[in-house]
């Protein structure tokens, strides 16, 4: 037998029929629901008379229109009335169809993105769909875990199966040692600047190498999380005993003889030795800075230490016109040091870095420092309700309100704005989420994507920092 | 699902690359529960000068009369022209129901996101990839001549401009049956619910932790 890559194995562990003209039938083992995406895919089951195909496959949760303060009224603390509609149609909806839902009292709520792994929902060799693009996320844990749009939803819902096309298969290699303060934030910035956003379009990209190795899961979470970003639906880490270990114990994980099955099939969740990869990129570890964004695409990316890029640099022309047009959008000059970009806002939160090490990373740097006056609001959202009580029994809501940092209730957030957390137009933000389109963040509002560490040491300088210079301080403090 | 055969339509040249799901339907119009309603929102920051908010009439909100799509000689295209990597970041399928709704059946770029470029097929809009070469010469011709129209015919697997030169495309087999016969994926997937029942049979014997443990 041929030697396969990760991908390849998960494909052919889940392919439940091949079409002659190249797409499949591939089976899902579990669906991720939020409110967004989900009310027209019920409506479409309940209109065609459909019933789900298995309801334990599926979980739900709301988490991109609910506020992040004001929580304990549940519901009716939405004062946006057509966000409460929606949340309220996913209540009703996993009622009559006997979904179990994490809703907004439950303090197991949060991005879904950071509840699946957090409930053992996510587990190794699984096939996962959302109707979210960062499901990518969970490929962390050596799952296939991939985007979908709304009649997607109906259609694993009504099928338990997604009709798909095999992807083609990446390897994205990082080898070598991350320097002190770069964290994998930095190296997902630096993938996506190195191979454009479009660079993994059609491709499935598995992360690998000793710089990936040495990442935790949930560092290695925030990698997968942005491989979307670069243009692959699909981002893949081989197992490890890291996964493991961080599976172990989970509410849903299996226990008992089940875990131990587990467990011995999830060895082989790792792409063979002489497998084949269609394109193969290299990174080394050791030249990563810690990154900011400054323009409208994550592919427009740079070190902390570089300068803005020139538009008259760049020879494509299509490229230099969305150069010029982005230095306009984000209020910038060619040319001007990312150390001179003043912030208004800064936020800490979204599926990419909102879970417990992002916010130890983050309070590290806030620790004993205030937020420059200079910024209108600091803000660090936890990714689930689980997440804001621990980083509450390690103390570092304490932190962080001490620093000036605002202290809030789970949910997406600042991260796309559907909620009241927003940039007014004009307005300078640091951001650990992942997009920094136009408006992404609120109209008009400028984002500029960089790593906890990195957002925090923002907000105490009033503009970009090395972070790596405030925490060598801290080593001699 | 609208079927797709045959469609002859005015062209709109849209010279942007990486237009991203947020600016084709921004994020708060995604609120809405329903499939419909989206048109009037399409490009919304583009398009209109205010900030666009859902519930508001769009008939009286001011227009950025730069935006292509609001130029007079544009008015009721239904063919855009697109650059690379078009329909990228959020997987959210409102971007086809707007483009759809605002009156586009087809979109010709020489690259789209995988998500929203599988989106359009669901929604009968159709996504076609033709070589950059042939994309930048279609824009100067679009661009150049007041009216330009081009013929997009699926069965056939053909472009045809009004000067009679003609371009094909690739298109998947089953996505083509599936377009041109507006068919619905779920009614054909069911179809084979044997063979799924056998799969999840097989499966659920050799991983068991798979199963039943949310509920
Ligand atoms: S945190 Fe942001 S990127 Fe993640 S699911 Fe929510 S809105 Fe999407």
């Amino acid at each position: 037998m041929s030697a396969k890559t990760l991908y390849d194995k998960l494909w052919d562990n889940h392919l439940v029929k091949q079409r002659d003209d190249g797409s499949a039938l591939i089976y899902i083992d579990r669906q991720l629901l939020h409110e967004v995406t989900s009310p027209q895919a019920f409506e479409g089951l309940r209109l065609a008379g459909r019933k789900p195909w298995r309801i334990d496959a599926n979980l739900a949760t709301p988490d991109h229109n609910v506020p992040t303060t004001n929580r304990a009224a549940g519901v009716s603390g939405i004062d946006d009335a057509v966000s409460k509609l929606q949340v309220v149609t996913l209540d009703d909806n996993c009622n009559e169809f006997g979904i179990v839902e994490f809703q907004m009292t439950d303090r197991r709520q949060g991005i879904v993105h950071v509840v699946g792994p957090e409930q053992g929902a996510t587990l190794p060799g699984m096939t996962i769909v959302c109707g979210d693009s960062h499901t990518a996320t969970h490929g962390a844990f050596a799952a296939l875990a991939h985007g979908i749009g709304t009649s997607e939803v109906e259609h694993v819902l009504a099928t338990q199966c997604l009709v798909a096309k095999k992807m083609k298969n990446m390897l994205v290699n990082v080898e070598g040692k991350l320097g002190f303060g770069v964290t994998a934030k930095d190296v997902v910035l630096a993938v996506i600047g190195k191979i454009g956003t479009a660079g993994g379009n059609e491709h499935a990209i598995e992360f690998a190498g000793s710089a990936i190795r040495d990442l935790s899961v949930e560092g290695r979470m925030t990698i997968c999380n942005m491989a979307i970003e670069a243009g692959a639906r699909v981002g893949l880490v081989a197992c490890d005993q890291k996964t493991i270990d961080y599976v172990k114990g989970r509410p849903y994980s299996p226990k008992g003889a089940d875990w131990d099955a587990a467990v011995s099939t999830w060895q082989d969740l790792v792409s063979d030795a002489n497998a084949h990869f269609d394109t193969v990129v290299e990174l080394d570890a050791a030249a990563i800075k810690p990154q900011v964004s400054w323009g409208t695409s994550p592919e427009m990316v740079v070190a902390v230490d570089a300068l803005v890029p020139d538009p008259q640099q760049e020879v494509d022309a299509v490229k230099r016109s969305g150069y010029q047009r982005a230095l306009q959008y984000m209020g910038l000059e060619a040319n001007q040091p990312i150390t001179s970009i003043k912030l208004d806002r800064v936020f800490i939160g979204s599926c990419t870095n909102s879970r417990i090490e992002d916010l130890r990373a983050a309070a590290v740097v806030a620790k004993g420092r205030s937020v420059s006056p200079s910024i209108k609001q600091a803000m660090v959202v936890p990714g689930s309700g689980l997440v804001k009580e621990q980083a509450e029994q390690e103390g570092l809501d304490v932190i962080f309100k001490e620093a000036g940092f605002e202290w809030r209730d789970p949910g997406c957030s600042m991260c796309l704005a559907m909620n009241p957390d927003k940039l007014l137009s004009g307005e300078h933000c640091a951001s650990t989420s992942n997009r920094n389109f136009e408006g992404r963040q609120g109209n008009g509002g400028r984002t500029h994507l960089v790593s906890p560490a990195m957002a925090a040491a923002a907000a105490i300088a009033g503009h970009f920092v090395d972070v790596r210079e405030m925490m060598n301080q801290e080593v001699s403090a | 699902m609208k079927a797709f055969t045959q469609h002859t339509g005015l062209v709109a040249p849209l010279d942007r690359a990486n237009v991203d799901t947020d600016q084709i339907i921004p994020k708060q119009f995604l609120k809405s529960i329903k499939r419909t309603g989206f048109g009037q929102n399409l490009f919304d920051e583009w398009r209109y000068l205010d900030e666009g908010l859902p519930g508001v009439d769009c008939a009286e909100r001011p227009l950025n009369t730069d935006f292509v799509l609001n130029q007079p000689r544009y008015q009721g295209a239904s063919v855009l022209l697109a650059r690379k990597n078009f329909g990228c970041g959020s997987s959210r399928e409102h971007a086809p129901w707007a483009l759809e709704e605002y009156g586009f059946r087809t979109i010709l770029a020489p690259s789209y996101a995988d998500i929203f470029y599988n989106n359009s097929f669901k929604n009968g809009l159709l996504p076609l990839v033709l070589a950059e070469e042939d994309i930048d010469e279609l824009f100067a011709q679009a661009e150049a001549e007041e009216g330009y129209q081009l013929t997009v015919d699926l069965q056939a697997q053909l472009v045809t401009r009004p000067d009679g030169k003609t371009y094909s495309f690739e298109v998947d087999a089953f996505r083509k049956h599936c377009l041109l016969n507006g068919l619905d994926d779920i009614g054909l997937t069911l179809e084979d619910a044997d063979s799924i029942k056998a799969f999840e049979q097989k499966h659920q014997q050799s991983q068991s932790w798979l199963f039943g443990a949310i509920q």
